[in-house]
């Protein structure tokens, strides 16, 4: 309940957000953008940051897809999917990169599937992490990728 | 004029957006070859997308994402014709935006 109560505030500022930007008044930096979970050093930090908590049970059924060997570090494709049910956002995470947390999705409306493909940098041979967040539970799943050369 | 290129395909009942941006994506921890000067962040935080005006993913990145990133969702419910939109803003406050129809 609260938490939809939240998500119509969202709604409601991004929308206020946008008539603005619309007019191009001035450009805005993103005010809401997570810099203590972005910026944190470790995994811990960023997803307690990010996501309130760092406690996820792990479930196969997230799917990442990525390849198995990336050549190229700095263009690793990462796709996420699941059929988790209630799904609200899904983060990327590369474990051993300088800063873990690479991006995360929001699904603001419930029309989204929870499904993201994206390219994402990797500094070393390491483990891409998806966090799902579904209801008020974190589940997650990891997939190694070996690299060759790296890309941070 | 907005280097976002957008294609938004229906399928069944699902719409597959995806869509390219052009970017540096530097992470701020780059050094220069030649001078050994570290490349300033320059950096897309934000990633807005609207279907029909109203706002249904957003995402926010760190530096970690490919330079001339990447993005693709999927969504029910969609019609060919309406219009997706794809914003970002970057760390230095820059913005961009773009629209295409679902075919």
């Amino acid at each position: 309940m609260i938490d939809a109560k939240r998500r119509t505030l969202v709604k409601g500022s991004l929308a206020a957000g946008a008539v603005v930007g619309a007019g191009l008044i001035a450009p805005r930096a993103f005010a809401d953008w997570n810099a203590a979970a972005f910026q944190a050093k470790d995994i811990p930090t960023a997803m307690t940051g990010l996501l309130g908590s760092d406690a996820a049970e792990v479930s196969d059924r997230i799917k990442i897809k990525s390849p198995d060997i990336a050549e190229n570090g700095a263009v690793v494709p990462v796709t996420v999917e699941t059929d988790l049910e209630g799904v609200t956002s899904i983060s990327i995470i590369a474990s051993k990169n300088q800063l873990p947390l690479i991006a995360s999705f929001e699904f603001v409306d419930p029309s989204v599937v929870p499904f993201v493909a994206t390219r994402i940098k990797m500094a070393e041979t390491a483990d891409v992490i998806a966090v799902v967040k579904a209801g008020d539970k974190l589940y997650k799943n990891a997939k190694t990728v070996k690299v060759t050369v790296g890309g941070c | 004029m907005s280097d976002i290129k957008i294609r938004a395909k229906l399928e069944g009942d699902e719409t597959t957006v995806k869509c390219l941006m052009s970017h540096p994506m530097e992470n701020g921890m780059r050094k220069d070859s030649k001078t050994e000067q570290v490349i300033p962040a320059h950096f897309i935080q934000e990633v807005v997308c609207k279907v029909k005006g109203t706002v249904v993913m957003k995402s926010a990145w760190s530096g970690g994402v490919s330079k001339n990133p990447y993005l693709s969702f999927k969504f029910r419910g969609g019609a060919v014709g309406d219009e997706i939109e794809i914003a970002w803003t970057d760390n230095k406050g820059e913005s961009q935006s773009q629209t295409a129809q679902i075919s």
